[in-house]
């Protein structure tokens, strides 16, 4: 269970034990970041540069500074996502500027979902969706293990259906 | 539904005794082909007009009788191959002749019965009747059914979704309702009158066509937006008034009751446990009355009005019937004063008010909504904050509820919204173990 994460586990008094998200989905966040800017960088100083002058390929710098920014915004981000298992419900936080706390108890979900797409499983990473009947209900946990994610979906069907009620 | 597999043993099941609608079903399809001719022709005049001079009568009586024919025949067919019977625990549709469809649905995930009377219906002497699940569509209306049959029909899907035993369910018969109130027309009248809705849209009527005249000179132009908004201006006016003229309210041991209409009559039922929201609206002209609409959400169901214009003390007892244990909270809580560098002015709309068995939550300032969700039906629960009201210490919670609605509180301090969201939680978890069950009378 023990993830790894920069936030990490803690618990303190009657405040529920959190977990953060593995360290996987930040590396492929920040490699897709360095990817496709570094690319758009490379083109825009390689064709300014040809066509328009060499002082003009300066305007490279931009995507790069973009990138150093987002490098600093993609961490922050995943370290303000974390989610915790209660007795009754599932709790998720998440956002830095726009912070978003979710509270699911665990007899209201209908469906428990996880999904992983071909860049998602080449870092090894699934996601975890709930679903209840209310469809504004977001309650998604990207980026964990597929291990831990197939440890949550199960533990969540069980407590939910411990738990279930109707409409 | 529709998988073929399930068709054989659909066919084997046959004895449990499968029904076909009313006779008179497949005269409503009938019209349809002359229907779309009519259409477009008013559509496109020119042309049909020229199409028309070089058709011979014959050929013109000729083709309609044509048309009339093969509507009639596939309305005739899709009435033959369609049936419905109702078993222990779920009513059956099967229908279509090309493509088989087999519906099944649970009787007690019922969220609400509605028997509904078109005017032509009534001559006719048939009705439709509606059984909204979540997740059903239009096609799963039994359309028609004669009338002491659809009463009938409706009596016994309710005494089989509250848990009658099969055997007398069909004994049980209609359950005795108790009128809560009515609406008298004269004040329904009135309330309309007092809707800005109303005006507005009889002053676009009335001055937008003039206007284009003065500007264009051209008639297809000021007809093609004289029409809509003529027709926009009868549906909030006159529409409203038929529509919910006789609006009655009454409980039954089945639930709520709600007959409406002067042309088309509608007859809708709720059973118990089934509202997951109820929303109090008090426009800006009603309130020297103290006159409010009651709107509410069930899942699944599209009706959405209670009561369309009662005095707030009666709306509130009706409320008390359809949300048990539940009284509309008098004093409401403002947002904190520094709401004001958030949402100027309109932050003295907002208000919140948590009791044992709702929650509470009413915006708007000229126009009023106070929303309730009871506890029980609370389907998740969300804090939001952005940067601005971070600086001013302030966040919104949200109530996820079942009819896809959601409650909002907004502007709350950040502590109290914090703890708002945990206790709100646990209320909810607690206020479902009391719930009723599915089953009512079980």
């Amino acid at each position: 269970m023990e993830t790894g994460s920069a936030a990490g586990a803690e618990t303190t008094g009657t405040e529920p034990l959190w977990t953060g998200l593995p360290p996987g989905l930040l590396r492929m966040r920040r490699l897709l970041l360095v990817v496709w800017l570094g690319l758009l960088a490379l083109a825009v100083g390689v064709l300014l540069g040809l066509f328009a002058g060499p002082v003009w390929a300066a305007f490279a710098l931009l995507p790069l500074a973009l990138l150093a920014w987002g490098w600093v915004l993609v961490g922050r981000n995943w370290r303000s996502w974390r989610y915790a298992e209660r007795a009754d419900d599932l709790l998720i936080t998440r956002g830095v500027l726009w912070r978003e706390e979710t509270v699911v108890p665990y007899g209201r979900m209908q469906l428990v979902e996880v999904t992983s797409g071909p860049v998602e499983r080449y870092f090894g990473l699934a996601s975890v969706q709930l679903h209840t009947a209310a469809a504004a209900t977001d309650a998604t946990i990207p980026g964990l293990d597929p291990a831990e994610a197939e440890r949550l979906r199960d533990r969540l069907t069980e407590l939910g259906e411990a738990r279930s009620a109707g409409l | 539904m529709t998988a073929p597999g399930v068709e054989g043993a659909v066919r084997a099941g046959k004895a449990v005794g499968e029904r076909r609608l009313h006779p008179v079903t497949p005269f409503r399809r009938a019209w349809a082909p002359v229907a779309v001719l009519t259409g477009w022709a008013v559509h496109d005049p020119n042309q049909a007009q020229e199409q028309l001079t070089r058709l011979t009568t014959t050929m013109v009586l000729g083709g309609l009788a044509v048309l009339v024919t093969a509507g009639a025949l596939y309305g005739f067919l899709t009435w033959w191959f369609t049936y419905f019977s109702v078993t222990d625990s779920e009513l059956r549709i099967r229908t279509g002749l090309f493509f088989r469809r087999t519906a099944h649905i649970r009787l007690e995930r019922i969220q609400a019965v509605d028997v509904t009377q078109p005017l032509l219906a009534r001559v006719a002497g048939v009705a439709k009747l509606r059984i909204d699940v979540v997740g059903t569509d239009k096609k799963d209306e039994l359309a028609f059914l004669g009338q002491g049959e659809a009463r009938a029909l409706r009596a016994e899907l309710l005494a089989r979704a509250a848990g009658f035993a099969p055997e007398t369910a069909r004994e049980v018969g209609e359950a005795p309702a108790r009128e809560l109130m009515r609406v008298p027309p004269n004040k329904l009248a009135i309330s309309i009158l007092l809707t800005g809705a109303t005006w507005g849209s009889l002053a676009a009527a009335l001055v937008a066509p003039p206007f284009l005249w003065l500007t264009t000179h051209s008639v297809w132009t000021v007809l093609a937006t004289a029409v809509p908004l003529l027709g926009a201006a009868a549906t909030t006016s006159v529409g409203r008034f038929v529509g919910e003229y006789d609006w009655t309210v009454g409980e039954s041991p089945d639930g709520l009751r709600i007959d409406h209409g002067l042309l088309d009559r509608t007859h809708e039922t709720v059973p118990p446990g089934r509202v997951q929201t109820v929303r109090i609206v008090e426009p800006l002209l009603w309130r020297p009355m103290r006159w409010v609409r009651v709107e509410l959400d069930v899942a699944g169901s599209a009706n959405s009005v209670l009561v369309p214009v009662a005095p707030r003390a009666v709306a509130e007892s009706v409320v008390a019937r359809v949300l048990p244990g539940a009284t509309v909270p008098g004093e409401l809580l403002r947002p904190p004063g520094r709401a004001r560098w958030c949402l100027p002015l309109w932050w003295r709309g907002y208000g919140l008010a948590v009791t044992d068995a709702v929650f509470a939550a009413r915006h708007g300032l000229l126009r009023r909504r106070l929303a309730l969700v009871p506890h029980a039906k609370v389907q998740s629960v969300r804090l939001t904050q952005g940067p601005w009201g971070r600086l001013w210490r302030l966040a919104d919670v949200h109530v996820d509820t079942g009819a896809d609605k959601t409650v909002t509180a907004r502007l709350r301090g950040a502590e109290e919204a914090a703890s708002l969201l945990r206790e709100q939680a646990e209320r909810s978890r607690t206020g479902r173990r009391a719930a009723r069950p599915d089953r009512w009378m079980a």
